[in-house]
């Protein structure tokens, strides 16, 4: 069954938290990857090849470039699910 | 009428007899390249794992670099030039088509002789001649086989570009391929994914200069990569691919213990052994912090480093992987030296 925007946000919160150690409760729709979470273009490859396997979506890296905030990505995932 | 031919004879199975390295002696701080980009010394590091890279100067060539890693590499194997049959160099940095520059080598050397020719494989061209090399020494058409990766990529840096400027560095690796009882070089999984040849290549082609114009990026052509798209292909595809190759040569994660991937990129290799599920106990290559990435010498370089170091011991299993521009790839598992 397809995943929630409330799950899909906190599937991804837990991949940035393991990924880039940022806390949980910091990953926040509003937030922007590079400017607030201090996720780099490295560790954003990371969460999305994790985020990939966890909702049974591809991403691909032409998209990867427009998810700036953590909603982009949400928003993504929410509409490209399996 | 088809008259009967004589088989080649050769060796049961091949080993890696020695190995030796070459890094010149210019040592290029992050400093150096922060003055061409705009950048930090923390960013560099945090991105690559790099803080020094050798640059080769004027009389350090190719042809030079290649001659003193091959006579360590002789040395460590307790052979003579003599005893070599053919010379393979794999580079992407000599800047003369033909001859190709195994044949000067093979002569200076005094492997006069010896079959020699270059390949082109960028930064699989090591592991790839290591499977050619392999295969030459068991089908008998040379005893012992010299395997040279040897780089300038200083020659093709951009030292403008955020990207890449502090990623290369020059340097070459040798070893010695000769005669085994016993098998000490697994089975190879390579191969490339030419839909992806324009994720790493030279900006221009030397075509350009030939018709007198100028370059699209109006300079000298460079190497240019897309990182994140390398770096998602690097770590996952390229796990996989590792994987496949213990799996052929019937190891497991506890029996191995080295791992010596292409020094492409620290985050790559800390994120490869994470996908990998490598235990702590295997040694991690890691010799690109003072480096750099040198392309087709980056894994017999680090093969001597850590050998030298002890941080591996003759006789160890390790787990090799070259993958670079094509793409190509190439993994197999081997017994040091």
């Amino acid at each position: 069954m397809a995943a929630t925007q409330a799950e899909i946000l906190e599937g991804l919160a837990e991949i940035v938290n393991e990924i880039a150690g940022i806390p949980v409760e910091d990953v926040q729709t509003e937030k922007s990857f590079t400017d607030d979470l201090d996720v780099d273009s490295l560790s954003m490859v990371e969460v999305v090849v994790a985020a990939e396997e966890r909702f049974e979506t591809k991403i691909p890296d032409d998209a990867v470039k427009d998810l700036k905030t953590v909603g982009d990505a949400v928003d993504y995932i929410l509409k490209n699910q399996a | 009428m088809t008259a009967k031919i004589q088989p080649s004879q050769g060796a049961p199975y091949a080993r890696i007899r020695g190995v030796g390295g070459y890094r010149p002696t210019r040592v290029v701080p992050n400093e150096v390249i922060l003055e061409t980009i705009d950048s930090s010394d923390e960013w560099i590091r945090s991105r690559s794992g790099i803080s020094t890279r050798h640059w080769a100067n004027e009389s350090e060539t190719v042809a030079e670099m290649s001659i003193e890693a091959s006579g360590k590499a002789l040395a460590d194997a307790g052979l003579s030039a003599e005893d070599i049959g053919a010379v393979i160099v794999a580079t992407v940095s000599h800047f003369k088509q033909t001859p190709a520059i195994a044949t000067e080598i093979a002569f200076r050397l005094g492997a006069g002789k010896a079959a020699a020719f270059d390949i082109s494989a960028a930064c699989a061209g090591f592991a790839y001649g290591l499977t050619l090399a392999k295969g030459m020494v068991t089908d008998g058409s040379a005893k012992n086989v010299l395997v040279i990766g040897v780089e300038r990529l200083s020659d093709l840096t951009d030292l403008t570009d955020r990207a890449t400027a502090f990623l290369f560095g020059d340097g070459a690796g040798a070893v010695v391929v000769g005669p085994s009882d016993v098998p000490a070089i697994g089975p190879s999984i390579w191969g490339s994914e030419g839909d992806k040849s324009d994720v790493i290549a030279q900006t221009d082609s030397w075509e350009v200069f030939r018709a007198g114009g100028q370059p699209e990026t109006g300079k000298f052509p460079a190497l240019r990569q897309e990182g994140q798209t390398v770096f998602r292909w690097a770590v996952f595809e390229m796990a996989k691919v590792a994987q496949q190759a213990l799996d052929a040569a019937g190891i497991t994660a506890e029996q191995l213990d080295v791992f010596i991937p292409h020094q492409a990129n620290m985050r790559i290799i800390d994120s490869m052994i994470k996908a990998l599920k490598l235990p702590e106990h295997v040694a991690i290559a890691r010799d690109i912090e003072t480096t750099g990435n040198t392309s087709s010498a980056s894994i017999p370089l680090a093969m001597e480093r850590l050998l030298a170091t002890g941080q591996a011991k003759s006789g160890d299993t390790a787990l090799l992987i070259g993958f670079g521009a094509g793409l190509v790839y190439a993994a197999t598992v081997v017994t040091l030296p």
